[in-house]
């Protein structure tokens, strides 16, 4: 295991922010850790990284117990959500610093640097600034500088929370592939489901400062442990006091075997989705179908349909509430 | 500890630095209690350079406030060639010693200079009287208004203006509802400046004075010439009162200070 | 008193909403040029024309006259000790100021409140009383036991006080607005608590500093009320060059106070410049 946490707790004041989160981080993989903002998962990056100290537990990096090491001493890559740039340095002292720190001969240094500056797509921007990149290339130029001291573990916080749409699914496409190429153990805090599964390996989950679920992107997707999660991860609808994907239900103008009767009140057209809205018992639902499947209908507002969850569908009860 | 060993150094420092001369002066002139004091205080000469130092100060400030206000709304809200010129000259004045701005004041407007002699001749005395003093006052206090409304009206931005504009308020109703409201703990701020800096002010005030006992003489020229005429008591007791003011100043800038 | 407002580290060169460089073909308003009008007249009596006026006494019986002027014996000394005692002065706020500011920002102890708005006093109080406070403590009936009354001691002591808060409070926004997660990036790549404030957090401190102490040392060579009573106006030994022009008018010799005077002017013109280029460098890196 690259990273091991056990039992740790953590407060901020009187508020818990981690209650007994135990988790392993396997060599070489890519995790996700995966919640609502306030969910502890920033600070339990933190610990991993030795800038937050934990209240109770023990955070073993390597096969170390590193709960005691200063940041200084865990021979972790950070990266902030801010990227944390040194502002009076250009891109090539950026990435330099933790080498000059470490006091490698300049012409290693020299060609460690830009090689990673390589890696990143940085090369023509050595001697620039800080100031003078786009968030997108600070962000790249703040995972160099992480990866250049060949950290035993990568730590991102946030890493695209601060950018736009559009760089953002850029840079997630790239970190996966970076991570290919790399293979450094790698944890990624992030607030945003679709990213979790689209670059991890590891999803974790957490909330209210408990991990809620640890599994591959498809088993937390799939087989959530609970509502919450399962709410957390995709669109969910109820039908009949379960918890379904919208797009895990059968919809037909007649009657179904199992199924349950419900009033159209609105069709929605999202380009090649549609969205069927429901009254089923004085409640509201809403089912995915494709386009030409609702033109196949001919569904209209007002209509009495039959929906029932796909025979294949995960579906989780509703505790009677 | 380097952390206790720093603490340590700038406390000490501050210490004999500021706290214990100010605390000194304050002891010394209340060692006696408190009725020397106030027969140093009330002393014909004291009442009168209360008077002049309050009567130049007011005026100061007046000019200073109307000038400080007008040149913060040119340069924030309006363009002209030469901006940048302007913006510069107006901290001009913190870099002269105030020696030199009265003998500045004095080749202008004394009585051997072409236009002091022409308001002489009219009857207008500036320098050794009133006026100077107030020209000498305005010039070291001149940009402390402006620096401290430009910020602000720059935050404020011309929005709300210009709703009222809409709204048909003409620009000088705009101002006086939109504006002033919005810049007035600035102003105040950097009217408490003007007026502490005017008080206090010495060196130009004591060349352009001529110093004159009864007649021109500030609160801070009576702290001197007391002292220097071996009357420690009354500079003493004048001493702590202008402190006195400096320290109201120090806590009410310290609440009109912008925040943030 | 309080010059507080010079001490905004990078006043904006020219405030932003009109913006436009000044472009050469552009008619002023009414409202405006009316506006324009008065503040340029007023800056012009007060300000700028005797001002110019100064420069211009001092050159009216030729360079000879003011080279002469300058370096009479007793305006020499007056000269080269403000220059040596304002460079001394601010060199030691340099260090003070930096070490002040950084336990104002990153130190907690009960008080410090109280500390950080004492660093404004020196601003707020008329520059005679920090003169005679500083003698009351430091002169010849010091209860210390310390005389620095009549000596050069004395005028740098009290220079130290009417500076103290230039590099403080320049120092002290940027302390303050100095990204925390700089210093942890630094220690997550390995570097000590020294190699920290060495490489990352000195260089980011170094153009507020040289501002506050360009202030400081331009305050230190106008200074005139607080050096009045400690240095007893020793001409050849304590006397500054503010002093010296005071005791020039009082004798009537207005072409060598004006002389002086220049010389003063042009040594805090020159200070101001660099500062300003000292505060263009530091922005080039945003």
């Amino acid at each position: 295991m690259a990273i091991e946490v056990r039992d740790v707790n953590k407060s901020f004041g009187t508020t818990p922010v981690l209650r007994d989160v135990s988790i392993d981080v396997e060599s070489g993989s890519l995790t996700a850790l995966l919640g609502p903002s306030g969910g502890g998962k920033s600070t339990l990056l933190r610990v991993i990284a030795g800038l937050e100290q934990p209240d109770t537990g023990t955070v073993h990096i390597s096969g170390v117990d590193a709960t005691r090491l200063s940041p200084q001493r865990r021979n972790v890559g950070f990266v902030f959500q801010h990227y944390a740039a040194f502002k009076h340095l250009t891109v090539f002292r950026n990435v330099a610093f933790g080498l000059e720190i470490r006091k490698r001969p300049k012409a290693d240094i020299r060609k460690r640097v830009m090689e990673l500056l390589e890696l990143v797509h940085l090369e023509q921007m050595a001697d620039r600034y800080p100031a003078q990149l786009s968030g997108g290339q600070r962000q790249r130029m703040a995972l160099a500088r992480a990866l250049a001291v060949e950290p035993e573990v990568l730590l991102l916080d946030e890493p695209f929370g601060a950018l736009d749409a559009q760089v953002r699914k850029e840079l997630r496409t790239w970190l996966r592939r970076l991570h290919d190429e790399v293979h450094v153990t790698t944890v990624f805090v992030t607030h945003d489901q679709e990213e979790a599964i689209e670059v991890a390996d590891t999803i974790v989950v957490l909330a209210g400062g408990r991990v809620e679920q640890v599994g591959s992107p498809a088993e937390v997707y799939d087989n959530p442990a609970n509502p919450f999660v399962m709410r957390f991860l995709g669109p969910v609808t109820e039908i009949g006091g379960n918890l379904v994907r919208p797009h895990d239900i059968e919809i037909s103008a007649d009657p179904q075997e199992g199924g349950t009767a419900a009033t159209v009140s609105r069709i929605v057209r999202l380009g090649f989705e549609v969205r069927v809205e429901l009254r089923i018992d004085g409640k509201d639902a809403w089912v995915q179908v494709t386009r030409s499947f609702a033109d196949q209908l001919g569904l209209k507002p007002g209509d009495t349909v039959s929906v029932r969850p796909n025979p294949g569908a995960r579906s989780l009860a509703l505790a009677a509430v | 500890m380097a952390k206790y060993g720093l603490r340590t150094i700038a406390i000490a420092y501050l210490f004999f630095l500021l706290v214990l001369p100010v605390g000194l002066i304050i002891w010394r002139t209340f060692g006696d209690g408190l009725q020397p004091v106030v027969d140093a205080l009330s002393s014909p000469s004291a009442v009168h350079a209360f008077q002049v130092t309050l009567t130049v100060a007011l005026w100061a400030v007046a000019a200073n406030t109307v000038f400080g206000i007008g040149t913060a709304v040119l340069l924030v809200r309006h363009s002209f060639p030469g901006k940048r010129l302007l913006n510069a000259l107006i901290d001009l004045p913190m870099a002269v010693s105030p020696v030199v701005v009265g003998l500045a004041l004095i080749l202008v407007y004394g009585k051997f200079a072409p236009v002091g002699g022409l308001l002489e001749s009219w009857g207008i005395q500036i320098i050794f009287s009133t006026p100077g003093m107030v020209l000498a006052t305005v010039f070291v206090a001149l940009p402390l208004v402006v620096r401290a409304v430009v910020p602000v009206l720059e935050e404020l931005g011309d929005e709300q203006e210009q709703a009222a504009h809409t709204l048909g308020a003409s620009r000088l109703q705009a101002f006086l509802r939109i504006t002033l409201p919005g810049i007035r703990w600035a102003l105040a701020y950097g009217i408490v400046l003007c007026l502490a800096r005017s008080l206090g002010e010495y060196g130009a005030v004591a060349v352009v004075s001529g110093r004159l006992v009864d007649q021109t003489q500030t609160l801070t020229l009576f702290v001197e010439e007391r002292f220097q005429n071996f009357d420690q008591p009354a500079a003493f007791a004048a001493a702590t009162a202008l402190a006195l003011i400096a320290v109201i100043t120090l806590l009410l800038t310290k609440l009109l200070r912008p925040k943030g | 008193m309080t010059t507080d407002v010079a001490v905004r580290p990078a006043p904006p060169p020219g405030p932003p909403g009109g913006g436009a460089r000044a472009r050469s073909r552009f008619s002023v308003p009414g409202g405006t040029a009316l506006g324009l009008g008065s503040s340029v007249l007023y800056l012009s009596l007060i300000v700028l024309i005797p001002l110019a006026v100064v420069a211009w006494r001092s050159l009216d019986e030729g360079p000879g006259y003011f080279w002469r002027a300058v370096t009479t014996p007793d305006a020499w000394a007056a000269l080269t000790l403000t220059i040596g005692a304002s460079a001394l002065v601010a060199v030691f706020n340099l260090v003070m100021g930096t070490i002040i500011a950084w336990v104002l920002v990153r130190d907690r102890f009960p008080g410090k409140a109280v500390v950080d708005t004492l660093i404004d006093l020196p601003f707020a109080l008329p520059t005679i009383v920090a003169g005679l406070v500083l003698l009351a403590l430091y002169g010849p009936e010091s209860p210390l036991g310390i005389n620095l009354a009549y000596s050069r001691a004395g005028v740098v002591l009290a220079l130290l006080f009417v500076t103290l808060p230039f590099v403080v409070r320049t120092v002290q926004p940027v302390l303050l607005e100095l990204d925390k997660e700089m210093e942890q990036a630094a220690a997550s790549l390995g570097a000590s608590p020294f190699q920290t404030f060495r490489r990352v957090i000195l260089p980011n401190l170094v153009p507020a500093m040289l501002s506050g102490t360009a202030l400081a040392f331009t305050r230190s060579i106008a200074e005139f009320g607080s050096t009045v009573l400690i240095s007893g106006n020793l001409p050849f030994k304590t006397q500054v060059a503010a002093v010296n022009i005071f005791s020039q008018i009082e004798g009537d010799n207005t072409t060598g106070a004006a002389a002086i005077s220049t010389v003063l002017l042009v040594v805090a013109l020159v200070a101001l410049v660099s500062l300003d280029f000292l505060q263009r460098w530091g922005s080039r890196r945003g």
